[in-house]
C-alpha cells in the first residue's frame, strides 16, 4: 500500500481545502434551496460574443494560438486599456492573454516570490492569493480591513507591514467579498508608500468595469510612477459574463511579462482559442451591453442594501463588484453559525465572511447577480431568521 | 424618469412602485408621481400582458399586410392611417420606408375572417393602391420576449 501523506507535497497537502467546502456541499444538495451564494453574473454572455465564438469553430479556428495570445486580441486589449483607463502597453511585450484572471495571479506571484518572500494580502478578499503564495514559498502577510474604512486599504496599515522581506503587495480592488473600491485619491496614497521602494503590485482589477459611483474606476497602473512596478489582472469573466469561457489577462513590464509567459507557455500553452476570437468581438463591439449589465447591478445593489437595513442590520454600501457584506454580528451568531441555520432553517446560501480570511468573521457575502425576484424571496427568508433569533444589538 | 421606463421596459411580471423606488434610491411617492405624469403625457402608452395564445384553446390567426397607398393633399398618411387603426382587428400599424408605406397587424380567428377583411375593408378604401398579405406561422418573440424561453440558472449554489 503506498502512504501518499508521506510521498505527496507538502505544502499543497497541508493547504486548507478552499473554503469551507462541506458546508458548499450541503447547499448544492438541497433542492428547493434559494442561493445568494454565487461569484459569478447570472447573465447569458452577449449574443454577438457567443456568436463570434460560433464563427470561429465554424472557420476551423480550432489550433493553438501563439503563447502570449492572439496578436489581434492582444492589440484589443491595448486598445481598450488605453481607451478605459488611459496607460498605454505594447502587445507585443507587455501583455499575456491567460486562462482567467486566476492563472495570471497564479503567474505573476510564482514569477516573482522566492523562498521567504513576504506577500502582502489584503483581507477580506478573493480566496486564491494566500494558497498561491504558500505555493510559491513565500510568506503570506495579513492586511485586515475594516468596515469603518469602508473596506479600504489605508496607507499607515501598508507602512506598518513593509519589511525589507516583502516582495509584493496584491490589491484587490473592487473587492470580492465587501464590494469596497479604492478611489484615485485612495490609490494615490498607497502609491506613496511604495514610492521609494522596490514592492511589486498585483492589482487585481477583474471587478473595474463594476463601479457604482460617479468617479469610476481607476487602474493602479495609471498612478503616477506605479506602472514600471505594477502587474494588472483582469479578464472577461465578470465584465462580459464570460465566466465559463476561461480568459483573463495581465498587462505589465516586459521583463515580468516575459517571466510569466514562460510559465504560461510550459503550464498551459495557449488560452482557449475560441474564447480568444469571441473576446475580440467582447472589447469592440459590447460597451453597450457592459453597460446595460451594470445598470442592471445596480438597481439590484440599491435593492438589496435598502432590504439589509430595513431588517436592522448594519450594510455597508458596496460601490464595486456584485456583492453585499452585511454585518450579522447583532444576531451573536458567528459567521458560520449563521450561514449553517440560515440554510438549514430558511433554505437560503449566503456565504460566511470568514471564507475570506479571518476579519470576515461577522460578515455574510451576499452575490446580488439574481433577479430582482430572486433577492426578494431570499430578503423575506433572511428577514424572517433574523427576526426569529432578535436583532440583540437593537 | 428614464430609469423608471428602463425598468418598466424590461420587467416582465409588472413592477410595484415600491420596488422600483428601492431599485433606484428614490421615495415611493416620487415614483408614484412620475409614472402618472408619463402616463399622463402618453409616454407611457398603455400595458399589456404578453400572451401565447397556441398554448391555449383559442384561435387566434395574425397576419402581416403591407399596404401601398396614396398619400392625400395636406393629409399626408395620417388619415388613412387613422380610417384603419379604427378596427379593432388591426393590432399594428406602422408608417414604413421601403417598397411599400403602411405594416398593418391583423389578428382574427380564422384565416378566412383575416383574409375577409382585408378583401372587404381594406381593399376597397379609396387611396389603396395594392394589399400583400402574410400569415404568422410561429411567433419566436415578441416585445422583446422569447415565446419558448427554456434558459435556466445552471450555475453552482456557491461559488468564491
Amino acid at each position: 500500500m503506498i502512504d501518499f501523506d508521506k510521498l505527496v507535497n507538502h505544502t499543497i497537502d497541508n493547504l486548507p481545502p478552499s473554503g469551507i467546502r462541506k458546508f458548499f456541499d450541503v447547499a448544492a444538495e438541497m433542492e428547493d434551496a434559494i442561493s445568494l451564494g454565487v461569484g459569478e453574473p447570472d447573465f447569458a454572455t452577449p449574443w454577438t460574443i457567443r456568436e463570434a465564438g460560433i464563427y470561429s469553430l465554424e472557420k476551423a479556428q480550432t489550433h493553438y494560438t501563439a503563447n502570449a495570445g492572439l496578436m489581434e486580441l492582444r492589440e484589443a486589449i491595448c486598445a481598450y486599456n488605453k481607451r478605459k483607463y488611459g496607460v498605454e502597453y505594447d502587445a507585443r511585450t507587455e501583455v499575456l492573454v491567460t486562462v482567467g484572471g486566476s492563472e495570471a495571479i497564479d503567474a505573476m506571484i510564482r514569477c516573482v516570490v522566492n523562498p521567504g518572500d513576504e506577500v502582502l494580502i489584503v483581507e477580506p478578499s478573493f480566496v486564491c492569493y494566500k494558497p498561491l503564495t504558500e505555493m510559491a514559498g513565500g510568506v503570506p502577510v495579513i492586511i485586515e480591513t475594516k468596515e469603518e474604512d469602508n473596506f479600504r486599504l489605508l496607507p499607515g496599515q501598508l507602512r506598518e507591514k513593509l519589511t525589507d522581506k516583502t516582495k509584493l503587495l496584491i490589491l484587490p480592488y473592487p473587492n470580492n467579498p465587501t464590494g469596497g473600491v479604492m478611489s484615485k485619491a485612495d490609490l494615490e496614497a498607497i502609491a506613496e508608500v511604495l514610492r521609494g521602494t522596490d514592492v511589486l503590485v498585483l492589482s487585481d482589477e477583474i471587478y473595474g468595469e463594476l463601479r457604482y459611483d460617479k468617479e469610476g474606476h481607476t487602474a493602479f497602473s495609471a498612478i503616477d510612477g506605479m506602472k514600471e512596478r505594477t502587474v494588472v489582472v483582469n479578464g472577461f469573466s465578470k465584465t462580459f459574463a464570460m465566466t465559463g469561457w476561461r480568459l483573463g489577462y495581465a498587462l505589465g513590464p516586459a521583463k515580468l511579462i516575459g517571466l510569466m509567459t514562460k510559465v504560461h507557455q510550459y503550464g498551459i500553452m495557449s488560452a482557449p482559442t475560441t474564447a480568444q476570437y469571441a473576446a475580440i468581438e467582447a472589447l469592440s463591439n459590447c460597451d453597450r451591453d457592459v453597460e446595460d449589465m451594470r445598470c442592471e447591478y445596480n438597481d439590484r445593489r440599491r435593492y438589496i442594501v435598502d432590504g439589509f437595513r430595513a431588517m436592522g442590520l448594519s450594510c455597508f454600501e458596496p460601490l464595486g463588484a456584485f456583492y453585499v457584506f452585511p454585518c450579522i454580528k447583532s444576531t451573536g451568531m458567528s459567521s458560520q453559525e449563521f450561514c449553517e441555520r440560515l440554510l438549514q432553517e430558511e433554505k437560503v446560501a449566503v456565504v460566511p465572511g470568514t471564507a475570506f480570511g479571518d476579519c470576515g468573521e461577522g460578515f455574510i457575502r451576499c452575490s446580488y447577480a439574481y433577479s430582482v425576484e430572486n433577492i426578494h424571496e431570499a430578503l423575506v427568508r433572511i428577514e424572517r431568521f433574523v427576526k426569529k433569533y432578535g436583532n440583540k444589538a437593537q | 424618469m428614464n430609469d423608471i421606463l428602463r425598468i418598466l421596459d424590461k420587467e416582465k411580471n409588472g413592477v410595484v412602485r415600491a420596488k422600483i423606488a428601492q431599485m433606484l434610491g428614490l421615495e415611493e411617492a416620487q415614483v408614484d408621481k412620475e409614472i402618472k405624469d408619463l402616463e399622463k403625457n402618453n409616454v407611457i402608452v398603455g400595458y399589456k400582458t404578453l400572451i401565447n395564445w397556441d398554448k391555449t384553446d383559442c384561435e387566434v390567426v395574425t397576419a402581416l399586410i403591407e399596404l401601398r397607398v396614396t398619400p392625400q393633399r395636406g393629409e399626408g398618411f395620417d388619415k388613412i392611417a387613422e380610417r384603419i387603426y379604427k378596427y379593432p382587428q388591426v393590432t399594428s400599424l406602422y408608417l414604413m420606408s421601403g417598397a411599400y408605406d403602411l405594416a398593418v397587424t391583423i389578428q382574427g380567428r380564422t384565416m378566412k375572417e383575416v383574409a375577409l377583411f382585408v378583401a372587404q375593408k381594406l381593399a376597397p378604401m379609396d387611396s389603396i393602391i395594392s394589399t400583400a398579405t402574410h400569415f404568422v406561422l410561429k411567433k419566436y418573440k415578441e416585445e422583446g420576449i422569447v415565446f419558448e424561453d427554456d434558459e435556466k440558472d445552471t450555475r453552482q449554489v456557491i461559488t468564491l
